[in-house]
């Protein structure tokens, strides 16, 4: 009996088919990578979680141990409350004034698109290229922010910004806002000039002032690039060493320690891995919820 | 994209009805120039302090400008301890290593996902995505342990493959919204005229995704080259610090005093590369920060 001949539409499935498998060929080295550097690292970490190892040595299985002992760790609990509030000051400043900044320049002007670009630039140099630039600006003998606001007749004398965890942590706002407010600038002017320009000429002509336009039609209109952007900034912070690190040193006594820093001086500084490892864990999940919260939006998006 | 061409096709958001110019107007440009001189300013005086004498940069009060310009503090910066070119050589290094890992990785895996339709295609995008929730910090320690076994602490390739992992997700992604913006049509005349597969991406797709590529490599070689908590653990030695590990070092200085000078001076070497092939390839970067985020 012979075969009959497959149809043109079987004939394409059955091609397809074989070459879908290919498709590994391409996207298996990133798994690999992925597996090797990400995942196996991470099945290590939570071991290690369970052992009270040191860079020194050691290794005993002791349990829960260390996470018993994170209950009871004032130092971490301080770190992740300070951590805590940095973000949550942080995060509206940085959205705010970045709105700000976008309405400010959306329009196409040169002055704008300087104005744009000039915001923008902190935003590519280094964390802690900028961090150090503020721990001079800030400093009480050469720093020239004090000998700036002594000039303005803001202060009758230059300030030591690091003597006092509130000073140090509004110094360190003050330089971050200047290091990011340009990413959230230029996400929202994305957003903005997303919106159809159409809904704004309407409102125009319904005699609708300017800051009713944008209360009423740019900030509900941008809402989700409002809230991703949100997201990630505060995940940011809620990652924070580099500026603490340089800028405070965790000081003044151990009041401006942030979550990372805290783990990062229990496993490098006193080389305690185990317990670094299960802390490293509970910040991994606190991070968890708020970037699986970005990802389901952003695929949600994705998917319009 | 770039910043300054961003709303290049969009309608003004003010609509102009009159020819006049509104006194709002001249108070909103002064708001504008304000801006821009308070977020230029500490760039401009750290390079004006860069500039001055030791001495001068070191006074107290200081003084915005310099009394008279000496290199003096670029020279020192350039002779700190194993010797700025070693530094700049170990970030460089590092960063292109990044760069070529980001671009082998990504490219064929984003080309995968775009085109293939194989069974579990979904899982393996969410796999590629894990490093944005694992956030590299925790997973820090494990590698630390398991490259020191391998020889890859204080190795130029140990820290590129910490970035690699960083840079990895956002580059994969890229990668796979330029291989989707691809018409279809261009890959079945390809396959029509009986192209393989390795040819197909090689001579047909990639051509096509240079914009992607190049703003992966650019992500990839401006997050490299300023990362800190990696480069400060991994490159702890003398002579594999990276750049912004030396600046840490320049401040600390010796005998606990500050050489404010040397220290904007390395501050600004350190920011040069990245304003320049951010200001060259600016378009580049803002569609690239657009699509990782929003999109």
């Amino acid at each position: 009996m012979k075969t009959m001949p497959s149809s043109p539409t079987v004939r394409r499935r059955r091609a397809r088919r074989a070459r879908n498998w290919q498709g590994w060929l391409f996207v298996g080295p990133a798994l690999l990578f992925v597996g090797v550097f990400v995942l196996i690292p991470l099945g290590q970490l939570v071991a290690m979680s369970m052992t009270d190892r040191s860079l020194l040595g050691g290794g005993k299985f002791v349990g829960l141990e260390n996470y018993e002992k994170i209950w009871n760790d004032v130092g971490f609990w301080r770190a992740l409350a300070f951590t805590a509030e940095y973000t949550i000051v942080l995060t509206p400043i940085l959205m705010g004034l970045g709105y700000a900044f976008a309405l400010l320049t959306v329009d196409n002007t040169p002055l704008r698109r300087i104005t744009r670009t000039i915001v923008f630039l902190p935003v590519v140099i280094g964390l802690g290229s900028s961090s150090l630039l503020w721990f001079w600006l800030f400093d009480e003998r050469v720093g020239l922010l004090n000998k700036l606001l002594v000039d303005l007749g803001i202060l009758s004398e230059p300030m030591v910004w690091f003597i006092t965890a509130q000073r140090a942590f509004w110094a360190v706002v003050i330089s971050i806002t200047w290091k990011v407010v340009g990413f959230g600038m230029v996400l929202f002017i994305a957003g903005i000039q997303s919106i159809n320009p159409e809904i704004t000429e309407a409102a125009v002509v319904d005699g609708a002032g300017y800051w009713k336009r944008v209360w009423r039609i740019l900030l509900p209109l941008s809402r989700r690039i409002l809230l991703l952007t949100t997201l990630i900034s505060a995940i940011g912070s809620m990652l924070a060493f580099d500026q603490f690190y340089i800028m405070t040193s965790g000081g003044p006594r151990g009041q401006t320690f942030t979550a990372v820093y805290w783990i990062y001086q229990n496993s490098f500084v006193s080389f305690k891995l185990g317990y670094g490892a299960a802390l490293s864990i509970v910040l991994t999940l606190i991070i968890l919820a708020f970037s699986a919260t970005q990802i389901a939006l952003t695929a949600r998006s994705a998917g319009k | 994209m770039s910043v300054a061409t961003l709303v290049s096709t969009a309608r003004p958001l003010r609509v102009a009805r009159a020819r006049r110019i509104p006194p709002s107007a001249y108070i909103v440009a002064a708001i504008a120039v304000a801006v821009c001189a308070i977020m230029a300013a500490p760039i401009v005086l750290s390079f004006l302090a860069s500039i001055k004498t030791t001495a001068d940069a070191s006074a107290a009060p200081p003084r915005y400008l310099p009394e008279t310009v000496s290199f003096e503090s670029y020279v020192k910066v350039l002779n700190y301890q194993a010797g700025l070119a070693t530094y700049v050589f170990n970030s460089g290094l590092v960063a292109l290593i990044t760069i070529g890992a980001c671009l082998v990785v990504a490219a064929p895996a984003g080309y995968g996902l775009a085109r293939y339709f194989m069974r579990g295609k979904e899982i393996a995008f969410l796999i590629l995505l894990s490093p944005i929730m694992i956030p590299y910090q925790a997973i820090l320690t494990p590698l630390y342990l398991d490259f020191a076994k391998v020889g890859l602490v204080n190795n130029h390739l140990g820290l590129a493959i910490v970035h690699t992992i960083l840079q990895l997700p956002f580059s994969i992604f890229l990668m796979r919204s330029s291989f989707e913006a691809i018409p279809r049509e261009i890959e079945e005349a390809a396959i029509i005229d009986g192209c393989s597969a390795w040819t197909r991406m090689t001579k047909v797709f990639l051509p096509l995704a240079v914009p992607g590529l190049v703003t992966v490599a650019l992500f990839a070689f401006i997050n490299s080259w300023n990362e800190f908590l990696a480069a400060l653990i991994f490159m702890n030695r003398e002579t594999s610090f990276t750049v912004p590990i030396l600046l840490v070092a320049v401040r600390t200085g010796k005998l606990g005093a500050v050489d404010w000078g040397a220290l904007e001076a390395s501050v600004m070497i350190s920011i040069v590369p990245c304003l320049g092939v951010y200001l060259a390839l600016q378009r580049y970067y803002i569609s690239g920060l657009l699509s990782g985020a929003v999109k």
